[in-house]
């Protein structure tokens, strides 16, 4: 997405990303770019709380008009109300570390079944 | 993995050892850069036209071809989808939902803006992206579809909120 978005920059229309990949949106070098601390899924803003929503989306619009430079992140203060979301994503226990290793090893057989088709 | 911590999650850390627990041995590739491109605001917001860029499909999927390959694709902002495809992308699906499609296409927020003369106004369209592995696809595929979508629709400036 990031990549898109410095497409439309280079070709004269300004961009602002809003959301949650710190790392992965500054390393591609997205040229403005909201942050806000949430799990995946909701970039502007928790579901169905509206006040939030308009907040995340001003701080956005904020964000085209009062940039001057690119690749600032634009910090918010928002908390998700569960403290446990950070260790969840992509966690791996023994238990999902051996039924990643199936899975991978599943998906490798059906890619060189087809190969030696 | 500290789940007390407040540090941003490292994601791509957590998601190149979870490819390496699948058995791949090859890491992904981040797309990197150390500089962006940069173009300011050509007239004030509030006579500025709004797009809105997603990397949801539609509802009923119809940007995902036979192949199961997703294409950029456009949706009406007027009136807007109830609901949105989001099952396709890596977001955090035992932390939250994407039951609330303004929690990710906030297409009704921007339309009070607009209302309010915040900004100029929303374009016609939403627009969809798909995020995929490949960096050439989206940088000689999706990019420039986006951008031409974007234009005809006569934006100003773009929102991009990635799942």
């Amino acid at each position: 997405m990031s990549l898109v978005a410095r497409h439309l920059e280079a070709n004269g229309i300004p961009t602002v990303v809003v959301g949650s990949a710190r790392d992965i949106v500054e390393y591609c070098g997205a040229p403005r770019f909201v942050f806000l601390d949430f799990p995946l899924g909701n970039p502007t803003g928790e579901p169905w709380k509206r006040d939030m929503q308009r907040d995340v989306v001003g701080i956005a619009l904020d964000t085209l008009e009062n940039a001057s430079e690119p690749m600032q992140t634009v910090e918010t203060d928002f908390v998700w109300p569960d403290p446990e979301w950070r260790g969840r994503y992509n966690r791996l226990t023994p238990d999902i570390r051996a039924r990643l290793k199936a899975e991978g090893d599943a998906r490798r057989d059906k890619q060189n079944a087809a190969k030696a088709l | 993995m500290s789940g007390g911590s407040n540090a941003p999650v490292p994601y791509m850390e957590r998601t190149r050892q979870y490819y390496r627990a699948m058995g791949y041995d090859k890491d992904y590739v981040w797309a990197h850069n150390e500089d962006a491109p940069f173009t300011p605001l050509k007239k004030p917001l509030a006579e500025s036209r709004v797009a809105l860029i997603t990397t949801a499909s539609d509802k009923s999927q119809t940007n995902i071809d036979a192949k199961g390959v997703r294409h950029v694709w456009a949706g009406p902002t007027t009136p807007p989808p109830d609901a949105l495809f989001t099952m396709n992308t890596a977001w955090d699906k035992e932390s939250t939902h994407t039951d609330d499609r303004e929690s990710f296409l906030p297409i009704e927020t921007m339309q009070a803006f607009a209302r309010e003369g915040r900004i100029g106004g929303l374009t016609d369209h939403f627009f969809g992206t798909p995020t995929v592995y490949s960096h050439r696809m989206t940088m000689q595929r999706h990019a420039p579809e986006i951008l031409e979508r974007v234009q005809a629709d006569g934006a100003d400036v773009a929102v991009l909120s990635p799942l």
